[in-house]
């Protein structure tokens, strides 16, 4: 007989999206929920949803969902019993995550020695090393000195990066092309890096130029871990990704298996613990892979892994790290047809992806087979101006990539947010661009591809108005 | 009361200075320029400059560095 989880009140320690994400995934596990919320989230679909909400602090950020000690006395007050941090805010944080243990809380992350590890990712690189995992050729850790950095990258071969230590998730970094360059730019990134992180530690790696974004989907229950195959993530602007697909198209058999038994080996070293993405890049000119970093928390895109696996991962780190294992073995995981994901974000495609907070006047989620939208709006919510612009996650899977395209193209023109621009126009016209449908793509397609369909989106934009 | 007040366009977080360990980019009394930037907005995580949309000289500030800012709210005043 199925006994209940020991954890039975769950406070999450998020908003947006996720949060709306994690309340589902509680309650079907039968657990009561606590959502924090900033006095601007007060009137929120997650704080709308959960079974009790706790104001902890002013709007910014830094004074409620950075709040480490106001959300713990929330959830203590609450009588919650663990915490789901989702991803940003603290959910990388390893101060927190101790802390939320020292209180006697079940934290639904890794322990804090494995954040602390993946967030120095200077170290992380070593620790990839070590287990085995093809790395970018550069530097072995945090590099001491100029002269050092300098001898590194004429090794390795320009062009290089520069990247802080402390950064991540394609923050940080800079590109030198040229010894001169090199000069200039290393220091300029150290004080950088500095200011930003509060750490001037920097380490240099090969610019892999045209390379894919891969990703391994595991989870771990700190003895056993699985991985939910690949997912690729090509398509960003700035560095950010914006469209997501599960599988990668790019990988055949062979490379797909090495690639998810490196990242296995990876969280194994580690004796991983929660959901977790190990983040590599993939030459299609070489058949190599490299790891980049490994994130420690569930990612904004591992819808499109529960939809090829059929699996829930959000239920699946709260019951691993509720010290109720995995519940599954390798064997059982199976993945079939192809998924997609686009995100929606509060930004007007037609003035350069300017941010644009508003009310939304009308909603219409598209409805069909094998479409999901993980979202956190309603008719008439003003949605703040205070935290980043994901509104939701468009989700489609099909038996083949290609019917996926096709699903999503007809599932944006399902989707109706009216009040305020969103990103919708930006992946009509790439699920018809010739190279999406090709998946003749790299992670810096999509900045040339936007130079040159400007027009393209204003002219969808005004007709979506 | 104010001769003229610098709007808002945007709605957001309002700080006086360019970073939080920099001075700000001006003072009551100080005279602006058209054009001059008088503050900033972060809206969702991104930062947009605030530029004077007329001349004069400061002589207030309705709101504290770093509080939220409503579209439309007065951010700077001019005597």
């Amino acid at each position: 007989m199925e006994q209940g989880l020991s954890t039975k009140r769950l406070l999450i320690a998020n908003r947006g999206e996720i949060a709306c994400r994690v309340i589902r995934a509680a309650r079907e596990l039968g657990l009561e929920t606590v959502q924090v919320a900033s006095e601007a989230d007060t009137d929120s679909l997650a704080a709308r949803l959960s079974d009790e909400v706790k104001v902890i602090g002013p709007p910014h950020p830094t004074k409620s969902y950075l709040d480490a000690g106001a959300i713990l006395s929330a959830a203590i007050e609450s009588g919650a019993d663990a915490i789901h941090p989702g991803y940003g805010f603290l959910a990388e944080n390893a101060g927190f995550a101790d802390a939320v243990e020292s209180a006697g809380l079940t934290f639904i992350g890794p322990s804090a020695d494995t954040i602390r590890l993946m967030g120095d990712k200077a170290a992380a690189r070593l620790q990839a090393r070590d287990a085995g995992v093809p790395t970018v050729p550069g530097s072995d850790g945090v590099i001491a000195d100029l002269d050092e950095a300098l001898a590194v990258a004429e090794t390795i071969g320009f062009p290089v990066m520069i990247k802080a230590s402390a950064g991540g998730g394609g923050r940080g970094i800079r590109v030198a092309r040229s010894a001169e360059e090199f000069r200039k730019l290393a220091p300029q990134a150290s004080s950088e890096a500095a200011a930003a992180f509060g750490d001037d530690g920097i380490y240099v790696e090969k610019l892999i130029e045209k390379a894919r974004h891969v990703e391994v989907q595991v989870l771990g229950d700190g003895i056993d871990v699985v991985h939910f195959y690949v997912r690729e993530c090509s398509l960003q602007r700035r560095r950010q990704k914006v469209w997501e697909e599960a599988p990668s198209a790019a990988l055949g058999e062979a490379a797909r298996a090495r690639l998810c038994a490196s990242a296995v080996d990876l969280a194994n070293s580690v004796s991983y613990r929660g959901a977790g993405t190990v983040e590599y890049l993939y030459d299609d000119a070489t058949g190599n892979f490299h790891f980049i970093e490994m994130n420690t928390r569930i990612q904004v895109e591992h819808p499109v892994t529960e939809m090829i696996c059929g699996t829930d991962l959000v239920i699946g780190m709260i019951r691993a790290c509720a010290g109720e294992g995995l519940g599954l073995t390798q064997d059982d995981i199976v993945r079939s047809g192809h998924a997609i994901e686009v995100r929606l974000n509060a930004e007007d495609p037609a003035s350069d992806f300017m941010p644009f907070p508003g009310i939304v006047t009308k909603l219409r989620v598209p409805e069909g087979e094998d479409v999901r939208f993980d979202h956190m709006l309603y008719d008439g919510y003003a949605v703040p101006p205070f935290y980043d612009s994901l509104l939701g996650k468009l989700i489609v899977w099909a038996p083949d990539r290609p019917r996926a395209i096709a699903r999503l193209a007809s599932a944006l023109e399902g989707l109706e947010i009216e009040g305020l621009p969103t990103t919708a126009p930006l992946f009509s016209a790439l699920a018809d661009s010739a190279d999406v449908q090709a998946n003749a793509v790299h992670t810096s397609w999509m900045e040339t591809w936007l130079a040159q369909n400007a027009k393209k989106l204003i002219s969808q934009g005004e007709e979506a108005a | 009361m104010a001769r003229h007040e610098i709007r808002s366009p945007i709605p957001g977080t309002f700080y006086r200075r360019p970073a939080p360990d920099e001075p700000p980019f001006v003072e009551v009394g100080d005279a602006v320029a058209e054009g001059d930037v008088v503050a900033l907005v972060e809206v969702m995580k991104s930062f947009h400059p605030i530029k004077a949309d007329a001349e004069g000289t400061v002589s207030g500030f309705p709101l504290e560095d770093g509080e939220p800012v409503a579209a439309g709210m007065t951010i700077v005043e001019l005597g």
